[in-house]
């Protein structure tokens, strides 16, 4: 998707941009024209040009990796727990390598080794990342902002039932509770327990259950009523 | 965190070492929880994955971590999500000789002057969210 | 790839605190815990984090802690537990 601005629901003239100063490599994609920009986003606009003139990027590189980041969403992982739900054998190559399985969708995962973790009647898994925000985000997009959190953060390995309730999620306390911190190379999923009431539903249908959240493992799928 | 070591101080750990530490509810519905990335936001994003990408391999995630690490536990209270990346990958950039403090210093003056709103100081106040 | 230790073998985290960019959460410093699976092997982020090689690359182990052994104060189910990614070098025999 572009992030063309339109200049035509501002008053005042934009044409005055570039006036005293050196060819900017790339137009401005301002979020809000008539607010003062920060600090950091002064930097953000610098270091794009700086690279860019460098010729360490193109901007084309940047318009085409910006478009990438918007194609990426919770739809890509839905598909494959849909999937997984339906074939058994996928399901088995998708925990054993959710990359090379998802390329059987026409799913980019990206480089970055991701796993599937299962939920089955004994195990309910959550995923977090204590030390900073690792997330399948190749797969599935950008995380939400309660995800990094410091509350996420600090209190999904030490209260997750407690973290899990916030969401409206109980689960039963004969079930393991099971909470990966993504600490290093890998990035995790929580592949979802199929729900009750959904036998013979097409793929399309089943991954309209699939949520983000039930992903990261903080809910459970929408059910099937 | 539980089993409190005699010798348990803050500078065992560093601040984004956090699992475990007392927080807050996550209120996951509020008002706070989500945000629409703002296009700024992705460029930053957009940035780091190029520069880390195969072909040029200018910074890796770890480098990244690392500077974000290294912006001190004020990082967390003063600067958003996003402006820790692209603080992180500015001083990697520094460090690296990609540029140089001078000539991104003059090129953020030209860009802060060229701006119709103009643009906040550091000491201004900032806009946006906090405690990302 | 040689990896000192096998999937369902006891391990413990090193309790050292050094400075420096470390993938090995405080949290579980110094606890015990059983290995779920051997992965790998991959480069040292101590080292990449500073732009160098991080070879040569570790054996990663997924670690499975009881829950409640890592927090006095647990109030969660007894067989709740805690999966942590973990570098060779951070490990030794329990």
């Amino acid at each position: 998707m572009a992030h063309e601005h339109d200049h035509d629901h501002h008053g005042h003239d934009h044409g005055d941009h570039h006036h005293g100063h050196a060819h900017r490599s790339h137009p401005y994609q301002p979020d809000l024209e008539e607010k003062p920009l920060t600090h950091f986003q002064v930097m953000t606009e610098a270091v794009a040009d700086l690279l860019i003139e460098k010729g360490i990027i193109t901007a084309d590189e940047l318009r085409a990796m910006l478009e990438a980041i918007d194609a990426k969403s919770p739809a890509a992982g839905a598909r494959m727990v849909a999937r997984a739900w339906a074939d058994a054998s996928f399901k088995a190559r998708m925990l054993e390598d959710v990359n090379r399985a998802a390329t059987e969708l026409g799913i980019d995962a990206g480089g970055i080794p991701i796993r599937a973790v299962e939920n089955t009647d004994r195990v309910h898994n959550v995923i977090v990342c204590t030390l900073c925000s690792c997330y399948p985000r190749l797969l599935i997009g950008l995380p939400p902002d309660w995800y990094k959190s410091r509350a996420y953060r600090s209190r999904t390995v030490r209260e997750p039932r407690a973290v899990l309730a916030e969401f409206g999620t109980t689960i039963p306390d004969g079930v393991e509770l099971r909470v990966h911190d993504s600490t290093a190379d890998l990035r995790y999923m929580v592949l979802p327990a199929r729900p009750a009431g959904t036998d013979g539903w097409d793929e399309e249908r089943l991954a309209g259950l699939v949520t983000r959240d039930c992903m990261i493992g903080v809910t459970l799928p929408k059910p099937a009523g | 965190m539980s089993k409190e070591r005699a010798d348990d101080k803050t500078v065992l750990r560093r601040h984004h070492d956090m699992g475990g530490l007392p927080a807050g509810p996550v209120d996951p519905y509020g008002a706070g929880a989500e945000h629409d990335y703002a296009p700024w936001e992705k460029r930053v994003d957009a940035i780091l994955r190029l520069l880390a990408d195969s072909k040029r391999r200018l910074i890796t995630t770890d480098e990244l971590r690392r500077g974000i690490e290294e912006l001190g536990p004020g990082a967390y209270d003063e600067m958003s999500y996003y402006e820790r990346w692209i603080a992180s990958v500015t001083n990697n950039l520094i460090e690296k000789g990609v540029i140089t403090v001078d000539e991104l210093g003059r090129r953020m003056a030209e860009v802060a002057a060229a701006w119709p709103a103009g643009a906040e100081t550091l000491e201004g106040s900032h806009s946006g969210e906090r405690k990302r | 790839m040689s990896a000192r230790f096998a999937v369902g073998e006891t391990v413990k985290v090193r309790a050292a605190f050094p400075p420096g960019h470390l993938r090995t959460p405080f949290f579980i410093r110094g606890k015990t815990g059983r290995v779920t699976a051997v992965l790998g092997p991959y480069r040292n982020p101590e080292e990449l984090a500073y732009g160098r090689s991080g070879e040569p690359a570790l054996p990663l182990y997924r670690v499975l802690f009881a829950t409640a052994e890592l927090w006095d104060d647990f109030r969660g189910a007894p067989q709740d537990s805690t999966v942590v990614d973990v570098y060779e070098n951070w490990l030794e025999r329990a």
